[in-house]
This record gives C-alpha cells, structure tokens and sequence, in this order.
C-alpha cells in the first residue's frame, strides 16, 4: 500500500491498487475455465440430442415466445449492467446502483421464466431422467441457471458493500468483477439460444 | 496508443454500450428468422446461426467487457485477457466439435465392423433410428 504510484487522473477507480488489477486479471483467466467448463456441457448435450429413448424429442416441446422473453430479459440486464458500470467510472453511486438494481430485477425475471419453462417441460413428461438427450439439456441449462441464481447473490452482496463503504479503489474492483461474471452469463446464454433452442426447433421442424 | 487504455469511455454518452445492445437483439431475432423462417439447407441454417452466435459473443467480449483494456500502469494485461479468452474458444471448439464429430463419424464405422452381414439399415425407416440423423 505504501509505495506511491502516479496515475493518469482518468485511470477508473478498479485500476488504482494493484489487489484491484490482478484480481481482474485474475478473474479473466477463470472465466477461461468456466469456457471450457461450459464447452465440456455442450459437448455432452450435442452428442446426445437425438438420444430421446421414449420421451418427447427436444424441440417439439421448444417454444419460441417462451425463449424470446428470456433471451429479451438477460441481452437488456447484460447492456443494463454495462450501463452501471459506465456510471461507476462517472462515479457516480446513484446511477450505479440504480442500474445494477435494474439488472438485478432482469435477472430475477429470467430466473422466474426458466423455472416456468422447466416445469412446462416436467409437466409434459421430460425430466432429468426421462432420457439422455433431456439429461444433457437440464444439466447444460440448468448450470447456466445456477450461475445466475448464484450472480444475483454475489451481486446483491457487493452491492450492500458499495452502499457501506462507498466507492473505493475496492469496491469498484469487486463491482467490475461481478460485472464481468453477469456479461459472461449472456454469451453462455447466446451459445445455448443457438446450439440447443435454434438448432433442436430447426432439427425438428426441418 | 493512449486511446487503449482503460481511460477511456468515461463520461458522456454510452454510445458503446447503447450500439452493442442493439446490435446483439438484431443479431438474435435475425438468427431467429434464419433458423425458423427461410427455406435454406440444415448445414447453412448452422453455419449462419453459429457465425452469429461468435459474433455476438464477441461484440459482449468488446463492447460490454472492455476484454482489450489495458490498464495504464501495466499495459501487458490487455493482450494476456485477449489471448487467455481466445485460448479458452479454442479449446471449447476443440471439446465441442471434436466430441460430436467422433461420436458421430466414429459410431458408423464400428456399426458396420459390427454387423458385417445384415443389410444395410438404411431403410428401417422407423423413428428409433437415431444413430442417422447425427450424420445430416
């Protein structure tokens, strides 16, 4: 802490100490895990698609409205989140908490419409075990919906830090952090609008 | 060179943010109507759909997440994020295409080492079949 470092007075708050930019840094590369985490689940849904056994084909039970909305919900809380952060680096609190709440209550949304989706989906007679390709979709989107559950937490909590403590060279560092992890949420969502939605109604109507 | 660093973006207007938002929708509802809508063959139906969704992902990675910002004190960090996350698709395509491939490609051919004699199964035309569609 002690040695003094001269700083461009327009360098953002999560730059100036050094915790702040190898925690960032730090949390690039573990997003490079979760890639490879996901690619793991995708792989594991796309080879088993058409294993259906006895129960529905994917995309038959797919609809199109009930995807557009989550899809709308978490591409706004991503562009949202964005926005918050933009505030952060006018330090401005106000707007940044005002836009992170915004963010938090898309989420919150997406979350409810996921869950209605996946009990629509149980109650027409495709749960984890109904066969291989519906155990590869639930675990895929399943994790996916843990990790935003999980953000939503995460987020709230820095959240309550930032209200205590103000912005601070950490504060910000840990809000930009969380940010990071909710847009990472958004272009896992893309890849699983694409490979399992898209391609499962196509594969089925086509 | 200044221009890429983290210092910039502040204040005004969110044009960034504002362009990515709306382009990430267009891209959505287009691959939407791609996939649902046009007349065009299955392999240019996923083709297109995943050119958008790499498009897409990048334009978060840019736009959203400041993926090539450097911070001003050690300008390394922006070229280890970019090759860290490219690093990382490499690897996921590689997890990803290499499993549909093998699982695909690979289970034809021990089908036929298998059952040398029968006919082929081309014609059973039942919906149990679904060794064949992966082939498409």
């Amino acid at each position: 802490m002690a040695h003094a470092e001269t700083h461009d007075p327009n360098t953002p708050l999560e730059y100036r100490s050094e915790v702040g930019r190898l925690n960032i840094l730090g949390f690039w590369i573990f997003l490079g895990a979760e890639v490879a985490l996901f690619a793991t689940l995708f792989a594991t849904y796309m080879v088993l698609t058409h294993r259906i056994a006895d129960g529905p084909a994917l995309g038959e039970l797919f609809e199109v409205k009930s995807l557009l909305i989550q899809t709308f919900l978490l591409l706004t809380s991503s562009f949202t989140c964005g926005l918050a952060v933009h505030e952060m680096r006018r330090h401005n609190v106000k707007g940044l908490m005002l836009w992170m709440i915004i963010t938090l209550g898309l989420g919150l949304g997406f979350l409810y419409f996921e869950i209605q989706e996946f009990l629509h989906f149980i109650h027409e007679g495709a749960n984890i075990g109904t066969s291989a390709a519906w155990s590869g979709f639930f675990v895929l989107v399943g994790t996916h919906g843990a990790h935003v559950t999980f953000g939503i937490f995460w987020v709230t909590m820095v959240l309550i830090q930032v209200a205590k403590r103000g912005l601070t060279p950490a504060t910000s560092a840990k809000v930009f952090i969380t940010s990071l992890y909710w847009h990472f949420l958004d272009v896992v969502w893309i890849f699983i609008f694409t490979a399992v939605y898209l391609m499962g109604m196509v594969m089925h109507h086509g | 060179m200044a221009n890429k660093t983290a210092a910039n973006g502040h204040g005004g207007f969110p044009w960034k943010h504002l362009i990515g938002f709306v382009l990430s929708i267009v891209l959505t509802l287009v691959a939407l109507w791609v996939a649902l809508e046009t007349d065009l063959s299955l392999t240019w139906i996923l083709i297109i759909i995943f050119g958008f969704a790499f498009l897409q992902a990048a334009l978060q990675l840019l736009m959203f997440m400041h993926l090539t910002e450097n911070s001003t004190s050690t300008k390394l960090t922006g070229r280890v994020q970019v090759g860290n996350i490219l690093f990382a698709a490499f690897v996921a395509i590689v997890i990803v295409i290499g499993s549909v491939w093998v699982m695909t490609a690979g289970h034809a051919k021990h089908e036929k080492h298998d059952v040398p004699k029968t006919e082929n199964h081309e014609n059973h035309g039942g919906g149990n079949d679904s060794e064949e569609h992966g082939s498409h």
